[in-house]
């Protein structure tokens, strides 16, 4: 269980630049793979275009309790980089006046900022239709500051997404650290009592799976209902959808398949699963990513990855989403975990 | 040409059969594919079928193929090594059991 942020270690993949070196050469530079433009242009999506802005992606910030080993931000308690009140102020001006319906905060655990309610309080005023916070469940249990979250989240009807990699103790906690589980069944059965998750409840409650290991996530529907089956079996626990996210070959994850000697099988099981229907539907057409200092980029996986908007809109200080949505979606090798079997995003398959 | 019999990279070829022979290929990937549908079984009960299948008949890509594929849909190593064993169970089984020709054989010899 790793313990530090690859930051923290000074690793090379660390650094945004030597992880596209990785994602640019190898099996892919000598031919044995297909570059992903060259799949996608096959079927006339390149260059890959926005459609209607749907979702804006507010990262708050790279903090963490956990320290995932799949995680594909690098967060961790010793991540410093925070959204300051003064970007959220502007975030605020974008969302009073956005055409998306959809406004999803994540981080890190985007809880630990401490600007996280009041911003929180801001944004819900403005009447977004669909609001969402990516809770990793256990913050919610981490200290007493945080207990009446639960409360908190229903007062301003937020839609709670939150990971669970498996309804099993051995497979979540070896890959979200020890004692995971058990914080996170608690925390679920804190959020049913409130009535998040219920059947027919408006208080929507979805989980997140991502597969523990170099391989790709099965059939959502067929995961969903092991995973209803077996949480209210043992623990009587109730919640909405499942959303089987694949994992994207970059940061921790990427360090993982390397280290583990998965990396080549990886890229061939996703470039094998590519699935041209999914290109459509991929989310960064429909989404806006904006980093804990401001800057704008096609979806998360892009900003860790320091990939910024092709588009002279570059900062949410100069937001217009008019020239924003006019751009090319930068591309490279991990958004074949994208368009992997039934296709992935933040809100599950796509295709 | 491989010094050895068994590479895994191998396994990502397994489709290039059909190069060689469009036809039977074809009708067998087809097949195959078919077979791993949901249906009277669910996928994930044939999973495991195909897991203890993959041990019996010591197939290695085989079993590199049907442990990720259990993976991925959720199946636990336990289950995994149950599926195993009840391969092992029938192999053993299909041993012993003969063991009742021997004794057959042994008692007609026999004064």
């Amino acid at each position: 269980m790793a313990t530090k942020s690859l930051q923290a270690k000074g690793e090379d993949l660390a650094i945004a630049n030597k992880q596209l070196e990785i994602l640019n050469g190898g099996i892919f530079a000598d031919g044995e793979l297909p570059y992903f433009k060259d799949n996608i242009a096959k079927i006339g999506h390149f260059p890959l275009r926005p459609k209607k802005l749907e979702i804006l992606q507010i990262n708050v910030g790279y903090m963490c309790n956990q320290v995932c080993e799949h995680c594909h931000v690098d967060a961790g308690p010793d991540r410093k980089e925070i959204m300051t009140r003064e970007t959220m102020q502007q975030c605020l001006e974008v969302i009073k006046n956005t055409g998306a319906h959809t406004l999803d905060l994540t981080g890190g655990a985007p809880e630990m900022n401490p600007d996280f309610r009041w911003f929180v309080e801001e944004a819900a005023k403005a009447g977004i239709k669909d609001f969402i916070v990516r809770s990793n469940l256990t913050i919610i249990r981490a200290n007493k500051k945080y207990y009446d979250l639960p409360d908190f989240f229903k007062k301003h009807n937020v839609h709670v997404i939150s990971s669970m990699p498996h309804y099993t103790r051995g497979k979540t906690d070896k890959q979200r650290g020890d004692g995971v589980f058990d914080k996170s069944i608690k925390a679920l059965q804190e959020l049913n009592d409130r009535g998040y998750g219920m059947p027919g409840s408006d208080l929507r409650l979805d989980l997140v799976y991502n597969p523990s290991g170099a391989f790709l996530p099965g059939d959502q529907m067929a995961l969903e209902a092991d995973f209803k089956k077996a949480l209210k079996e043992d623990f009587n626990i109730d919640f909405h959808n499942l959303f089987a996210i694949t994992n994207l070959p970059i940061a921790r994850f990427l360090d993982y398949l390397i280290a583990s000697g998965n990396y080549e099988d990886y890229m061939y099981a996703l470039v094998e699963a590519y699935n041209p229907s999914a290109v459509a539907n991929v989310m960064c057409t429909n989404t806006i990513s904006i980093s804990w200092d401001g800057w704008l980029y096609d979806c998360d996986f892009n900003q860790m990855l320091d990939l910024k908007v092709a588009s002279k809109i570059k900062h949410i200080k100069d937001y217009n989403e008019d020239i924003l949505n006019d751009r090319n979606i930068i591309i490279s090798q991990h958004c074949y975990g994208c368009t992997a079997g039934a296709g992935s995003s933040c809100q599950g398959t796509v295709a | 040409m491989a010094d050895s019999y068994y590479d895994p990279k191998d396994l990502r070829k397994f489709g290039k059969i059909t190069e060689w022979s469009e036809e039977l290929g074809s009708k067998f990937f087809d097949y195959y594919g078919k077979v791993f549908e949901e249906g009277a079984l669910s996928a994930r009960e044939k999973s495991l079928i195909a897991l203890a299948v993959a041990h019996t008949e010591k197939c290695p890509y085989c079993i590199d193929a049907y442990t990720k594929d259990g993976l991925q849909r959720g199946i636990t190593k336990e289950e995994m090594m149950e599926a195993v064993h009840v391969g092992a169970a029938i192999k053993s089984g299909a041993v012993l059991v003969h063991g009742v020709q021997m004794m057959n054989k042994h008692d007609k010899l026999s004064m």
